[in-house]
Formats: structure tokens, C-alpha cells, sequence
């Protein structure tokens, strides 16, 4: 730690830019959807065991109607928005490098935002009729 | 990127062996780590046989004795030898602890003695603390009101006071702060569990005008919320305290007040 302030003081560094005044609905949010994913993971994961050996046309049948559908919807939502803001802490942990570790947060936010909206979206095409 | 390896000039090599005096009766070992700025070398790893048999009961005790009786030039801080200065902080086996308060019979086996781990090291057993130390001054570690001064004491209820329990006992020996895994890969903005629990003793006294202002300057993604409840700062802290409950504690005040 000592090597990487120059000739700044001690002070002035931990000071640093100052608080970012921002951090608790990160937090917040996590813990959020991690209540949110309890109730949704068991029952998909149930869903999806009691439905292992039926048909093709019977599984798209059933996730396409309305409840199972917006179950299944909220789930996606709340899986892509944990693993987003859990990567980013995970990466604000372990990369020091100021351009790779914004890079890494966008690439974690955008990637994130588009695998959920595709998930969404099969969903979506499949209930209206695909 | 997290550093998992020693940089080679801080690998630790062995180091020499101080025997016993002749006729010492029971012989422990203990390997402390040695390094100076002034030779260029490694640190290494220097063994003392010390005779219990002549020797107090307490790890500093027989650092003591090393210094006054073996090797002059071992360096290292203590002060007060009852576990109230923190200045005797070192990582003793494995785990950060006080050595004035820990007993050599609780440890089995040679007992190694190393510095507090992850800040730089300025000789043996000496870490540079100005980092941590300019972090708790940031907290503004005072009385802060805006109300006229009271005539007499300020008032506090036996509750209120309660609060305060569990926090003011806290010595900042920085045993939890450099436990903390979190602590060491973001040490300059991370404020760190011995910090941290010493803002929260201000944000707990009922006294305090500025909770507010306190919170303001807490909330960062990285002064408060780089805990991730690792606890090891909880398991270490030689006056068993417990940093990680006052920093959810904080966590919740963030919450409370949104």
C-alpha cells in the first residue's frame, strides 16, 4: 500500500475522492432479489422436476400460460439483475485496474441486461403464440 | 489484480538459530520474522530457543526476554502489557492477536510470530499504520453537537450508555482490520472493521448531533459496503468484539433512513 501514494499523505489518501454518497440501493437491491429468488427458484425448480418426462408441446404449453409465464418472467428479472450486481461487486473486489475494472462493470451490466431481455422475450414468443 | 503470491523480495527465508543457554530446562521455540530496510535482503525467519522455566507466561514476555537477553536488535512495539494499548499486535500462529494477553500455554508446538499481515512492513515486527490510522481520523472520532453546551454533563440514559457497550472497548490494535481479506485488496478505500466499528461507537452515542453527516461520509460502495461478512474480523478480535455486528448495524442505518 505504502509504494502506490507518492508523496501524498497519508490523510489525503485515505481521503481520497471523498464518499461516493451512493452504495446503499446497490446493497439494497441484492438483498432484494435474493428474498425474491427463494420463493422463485424452489418452485421453478419443482415446476421443472414434476414436468421432466412430459412432451415438448405439453412444457411450452404450460409456459406459456399466464401464471407460469409471469413466474417464470419475474424469475429471469430477478436472476440477471442478482448476477449483474453481484458480478460487479466481485469484480470492484479483485481488479485494481481503474479502464479494466469499468470496462468489466459495463460488460457485466450490458451482457447482463441482454441475456434477460432474450430470456424475456422467449417467454413472451412462446406464451403469444410462437 | 488480488495479490496471491509474495512478491520475491518479500519471500521469507530461514533465518538463524539462537540456541538456549545450557542447562535451560523446558525449550520452546519461536520464529519471528525478521526484516530490516537497511541490507537489501529477503526477510527470513530467526529461531529462539527461550528457557520457560525463566521466562513470564505471556508470548510478550518471552519477546522481551529475547530482546533483553539474546538479540538487541529484534524490534517490535508494545506498551502497556495488559492489553489495553494494542501496540503489541502481531499475527502469533496464524491468527492476529495481542501478545501481552496471550497465553504461551495455550500454544502448541513452536510458535510463530509474524507482523500484522498486508501492511508494509518498516522493520520485524513493525507495520506501517498510516493508512489505518489516517482512516480513523477521517471518521471524525469526536463529540460532535450544535446545541449550546449543557451547564453540566451531557445527560445520557443507562440504555443509551448501553449502546456504547461492545464499541468503546475497542483499542484499534488493528488485530480485525488486517484479518480482513477485503481489508487487503481495497485497503485505501475500504475503511476496514476496526474503523468501521469505531464510526459506528459515534453513530450509537445518543449524544452525537451528526449522525447524518456521518452517514454521508459512510456511504461508498467502498468505505462500508466492501464488507462482505467474511467475519474473520469477529473470530480475531483479541477483546472479543465484534466489528461485523456494528457494521451491519451501519448497513441498517442506511437502509432506516432512505
Amino acid at each position: 500500500m505504502a509504494d502506490k501514494g507518492g508523496l501524498r499523505t497519508p490523510l489525503a489518501r485515505a481521503r481520497g475522492l471523498g464518499p461516493a454518497k451512493d452504495g446503499v440501493a446497490h446493497w439494497w437491491a441484492q438483498r432484494v432479489t435474493a428474498v425474491a429468488l427463494v420463493p422463485l427458484v424452489i418452485w421453478f425448480v419443482a415446476s421443472i422436476v414434476l414436468l421432466s418426462n412430459c412432451s415438448y408441446e405439453r412444457f411450452t404449453a404450460w409456459i406459456g400460460s399466464p401464471l407460469p409465464a409471469v413466474l417464470t418472467i419475474l424469475l429471469i428479472v430477478a436472476t440477471f439483475r442478482h448476477a449483474q450486481l453481484g458480478l460487479q461487486v466481485v469484480i470492484e473486489d479483485y481488479v485494481h485496474r481503474e479502464g479494466t475494472k469499468l470496462a468489466g462493470i459495463v460488460l457485466v451490466k450490458l451482457g447482463a441486461f441482454a441475456l434477460g431481455t432474450a430470456a424475456v422475450f422467449s417467454v413472451l414468443k412462446i406464451s403469444f403464440g410462437g | 489484480m488480488a495479490e496471491l503470491s509474495l512478491p520475491r523480495n518479500s519471500k521469507v527465508k530461514p533465518g538463524k538459530t539462537w540456541p538456549a543457554p545450557s542447562g535451560a530446562g523446558r525449550i520452546k521455540k519461536f520464529k519471528i520474522y525478521r526484516w530490516t530496510p537497511d541490507d537489501g535482503e529477503n526477510p527470513r525467519l530467526d529461531t529462539y530457543e527461550v528457557d520457560l522455566d525463566a521466562c513470564g507466561p505471556m508470548v510478550l514476555d518471552a519477546i522481551i526476554k529475547i530482546k533483553n537477553e539474546t538479540d538487541s536488535t529484534l524490534t517490535f512495539r508494545r506498551s502497556c502489557r495488559e492489553g489495553v494499548c494494542g501496540s503489541c499486535a502481531f499475527n502469533i500462529n496464524g491468527t492476529n492477536t495481542l501478545a501481552c494477553t496471550t497465553h504461551i500455554s495455550e500454544l502448541d508446538g513452536d510458535i510463530r510470530i509474524y507482523p500484522l499481515p498486508h501492511l508494509p512492513v518498516i522493520r520485524d515486527l513493525v507495520p506501517d499504520i498510516s493508512i489505518p490510522a489516517a482512516q480513523y481520523r477521517t471518521i471524525e472520532p469526536w463529540i460532535k453537537t450544535d446545541s449550546p453546551p449543557p451547564e453540566r454533563e451531557r445527560l445520557q440514559s443507562p440504555e443509551e450508555r448501553e449502546q456504547l457497550d461492545g464499541l468503546w472497548e475497542c483499542i484499534l490494535c488493528f488485530c480485525c482490520q488486517t484479518s480482513c481479506p477485503s481489508y487487503w485488496w481495497n485497503g485505501e478505500r475500504y475503511l476496514g472493521p476496526a474503523i468501521l466499528l469505531q464510526a459506528y461507537r459515534w453513530l450509537a452515542d445518543s449524544r452525537d448531533e451528526a449522525t447524518g453527516a456521518r452517514l454521508d461520509a459512510l456511504e461508498d460502495p467502498f468505505r462500508l459496503y466492501r464488507c462482505h461478512t467474511i467475519m474473520n474480523c469477529t473470530r480475531t478480535c483479541p477483546k472479543d468484539l465484534n466489528p461485523a455486528k456494528a457494521i451491519a448495524e451501519i448497513k441498517k442505518m442506511m437502509v432506516a433512513r432512505r
